[in-house]
């Protein structure tokens, strides 16, 4: 709906988190200033606070996911909640329920917060514009549009090794055209005002007027990632090479794989980003993957603490509301 | 049965007229305009003063979904829908289930219409192939026979080349008009909307322009080894509108047709993931439209179809890529007409109804669009000064699945005459 923001309460606050376009930066500082609380309870022996008991959080993965779920899901259980996990691949709808149906089945189960991951673009707005009032959607992905709390994590990540968005200089390097975490990081950098986003892949894996996004767009990798602050490489999916989007995994490692030798175009302290899974000769050497530039794994770590953050943000503020 | 329509402002594009005249109509037949027959009685009088008389609309792309998907509409709820819009002239297209392959679907449906009282006049495309699967032609003669106006393969296409250049040699030979959707199956791909900025933000499939002007440009050339009348459908690329105009100057027997909805809304109305406004062809961009309204006004885009695809409301409650496609027009194309007018789109009136009246039914050849003595007395009574909103859940057709919900109209049918008589 033209004029209103569904992802948000009417006093601003956050009611469902689908996409980072729409938020402002003010909820995304609130989310990376309550992830950092939320470290230290990680930390701890004993990982849990009571935020979220009493509360169901269901699971909802129509595609399959490691990183992402599990990382929802220990979220969850440390904030308290009860959890429900479906994997609906292997579930209701292919036994031809509607979606809506499914939605509803489970909001019946008094189900307070979904966690939706869909292949379509759009099915995340889609659901929230139909469960409940008091129900609340965050997408964990929907198709090519966006993953909005990938993006949180590696902005979380990028500020604890950089401090100020400002100055920095960003490549995403890959297929950005198939890329609902580019999209969403794209976003995020743009509101948290960083300095320059580069936005680095071949023409097959460019989208459209991708510059309208305020990127720069460069199809030369070298000339890309010089003197920039940090790296975030995408996941080639092996599909794209029998789509002929592009000739051969040999070839894309040699033009956009991320190697010492490139890395050392970037300035000396750049970080290198990745989502996950990677693959490991094809878009990203072993080398700079185990390397001491790597934040890789400390990315996952964040994420519990920045999914803990956006469930209790919706969570405090649909008590209120 | 005699009628008199008195006082009523006549606009007919084929005759030029446009002023306050009185049509005097004998059972099916227009028998005079203006000046009374000698002892003409009427056995109804209609006061037609302060509105407009126009012939009824033709329509040459109306999907009616019967038969095959009769859960999203009806023969009888659509062309309700049609009479009451002031649409007394629609052609259906093959892609029916069963596909107008055959003289005995296109009976039935003739049948259901006359069933349903026939509140329209019913025209149907036949398949240009078997079960419009690309391979072998279709009984083209027969189809003929059986009253088809056109022969179409739709969106399916052709296994090769080859086939569709002897399809349109045909075709062509049978006398018949041949009527093309581009479409590039390949480069459509899962595409659910226009290829550029909104698709890069929505991160949905993408539809490139060449989706459409790559076929549009072999079609051409297939036109031009053939010879072959060739109707263009439903364009929607400002290229496209420029491939027509050269093939017209270079004299190639081609006409075309742009849907309504194109000249109004473009790929950004689709905001956040609107699915009613998800369309095959998709809603361009505004430069594509803007192009489109130019080459309405210049005459290479001969006159604007409803392109009617009713849906039932499961069909649109999906998310985005996985909804269906189409908009239910046909209680919008009136008032959409009248739109153009106000926007001045237009020098007259007389030329923006030719679009929907006498154009159409030229190209398909039917014995419509035009208010003259000796013609079927098709014709509308339009209110031009009402102001409304536009609201889904009054429409007549089954399908509430329309692009123009809440926009404000400013005319509508009142009484609508097919064939001499009053359609309730």
């Amino acid at each position: 709906m033209p004029g209103t923001n569904i992802q948000l309460h009417p006093n601003g606050k956050l009611k469902h988190f689908l996409s980072i376009e729409g938020l402002n930066r003010g909820i995304l500082e609130d989310i990376l200033d309550t992830a950092e609380s939320f470290t230290s309870v990680t930390e701890r022996s004993i990982k849990k606070v009571p935020i979220l008991r009493g509360k169901t959080v269901a699971n909802l993965f129509f595609e399959a996911s490691t990183r992402t779920r599990s990382t929802f899901e220990l979220a969850a259980q440390r904030l308290s909640a009860d959890i429900l996990n479906l994997n609906i691949s292997t579930s209701a709808t292919v036994k031809g329920e509607s979606l809506l149906d499914t939605l509803h089945n489970l909001e019946a189960m008094q189900i307070d917060m979904f966690v939706i991951r869909h292949q379509d673009s759009g099915s995340a707005h889609f659901f929230a514009q139909h469960v409940g009032p008091g129900v609340s959607v965050l997408n964990a992905g929907d198709g090519q549009h966006e993953h909005p709390t990938q993006a949180m994590l590696d902005m979380f990540t990028i500020r604890r090794h950089k401090q100020s968005f400002e100055q920095l200089r960003v490549a995403i390097v890959g297929d950005i055209k198939h890329s609902r975490v580019a999209r969403s990081q794209i976003h995020a950098l743009n509101m948290l005002n960083v300095g320059e986003i580069r936005a680095i892949a071949p023409r097959t894996l460019m989208p459209e007027q991708a510059g309208k996004l305020g990127v720069q767009v460069f199809e030369d990798f070298n000339e890309g990632i010089r003197d920039v602050d940090v790296i975030i490489m995408l996941r080639l999916q092996k599909e794209r090479m029998t789509s002929a989007l592009l000739p051969s995994e040999k070839e894309y490692f040699q033009q956009f794989g991320l190697t010492a030798r490139r890395l050392a175009l970037a300035k000396p302290d750049a970080i290198v980003m990745h989502p996950g899974p990677a693959n490991r000769g094809i878009e990203i050497e072993s080398a700079v993957m185990d390397g001491s530039q790597s934040v890789i794994l400390q990315q996952v770590t964040f994420g519990i603490a920045v999914r803990m953050a956006v469930m209790s943000m919706i969570a405090s503020h649909s008590a209120e509301a | 049965m005699k009628t008199l329509i008195r006082g009523g402002n006549l606009i007919d594009p084929a005759s030029h007229t446009d002023g306050i005249t009185d049509v005097y109509i004998d059972n099916q037949l227009i028998a005079a305009v203006g000046q009374a027959p000698d002892g003409f009685e009427p056995d109804q009088i209609i006061d037609a003063s302060g509105k407009l008389l126009i012939p009824g609309l033709v329509d040459l792309q109306c999907r009616l979904r019967e038969p095959g998907h009769s859960q999203k509409a009806t023969i009888d709820s659509e062309t309700r829908a049609a009479a009451s819009s002031g649409i007394t002239s629609l052609c259906i297209p093959p892609d029916t289930q069963p596909v107008l392959d055959h003289s005995a679907v296109i009976e039935l449906i003739h049948h259901r219409n006359q069933k349903s009282g026939n509140r329209c006049h019913v025209y149907t495309i036949g398949a240009l192939t078997k079960g419009l699967h690309g391979e072998e032609l279709s009984n083209m003669g027969a189809l003929k026979d059986a009253s088809c106006v056109a022969l179409s393969n739709t969106l399916s296409p052709f296994a090769n080349n080859l086939v569709q250049r002897r399809a349109m040699e045909y075709a062509a030979g049978q006398g018949m008009l041949i009527v093309i959707q581009p479409y590039d199956k390949a480069l459509y791909s899962n595409g659910c909307a226009h290829e550029g900025v909104l698709t890069t933000r929505l991160g949905l499939p993408p539809i490139p322009e060449a989706a459409e002007t790559a076929a549009l440009a072999k079609d051409i050339e297939l036109v031009a080894q053939t010879g072959a009348r060739t109707h263009f459908g439903q364009l929607s690329c400002a290229r496209s509108v420029d491939m027509i105009r050269q093939a017209k100057q270079d004299g190639l027997p081609v006409s075309a047709d742009v849907s309504m909805h194109q000249l109004f809304l473009i790929d950004r109305d689709i905001d956040l993931f609107d699915t009613n406004k998800l369309t095959i062809p998709p809603l361009r961009g505004e430069n594509d439209r803007d192009a489109l309204r130019e080459g309405l006004q210049d005459g290479t885009i001969d006159c604007i179809c409803s392109d009617h695809q009713p849906q039932d409301i499961d069909a649109k409650l999906q998310p985005f890529p996985s909804a269906e496609p189409g908009m239910s027009t046909l209680d919008t194309l009136l008032p959409l007409a009248f739109r153009l007018i106000e926007e001045r789109l237009f020098l007259s009136r007389l030329e923006a109804l030719a679009r929907v009246t006498i154009n159409p039914a030229r190209i398909f050849n039917l014995p419509a669009g035009r208010i003259a003595a000796g013609e079927l007395a098709d014709m509308v009574i339009v209110d031009d000064q009402c102001h409304y909103q536009c609201d889904a859940k009054n429409f007549v057709s089954a399908g509430r699945n329309t692009g123009f919900q809440g926009w404000d109209f400013g005319a509508r049918a009142v009484t609508t005459l097919v064939a001499g008589r009053i359609i309730e």
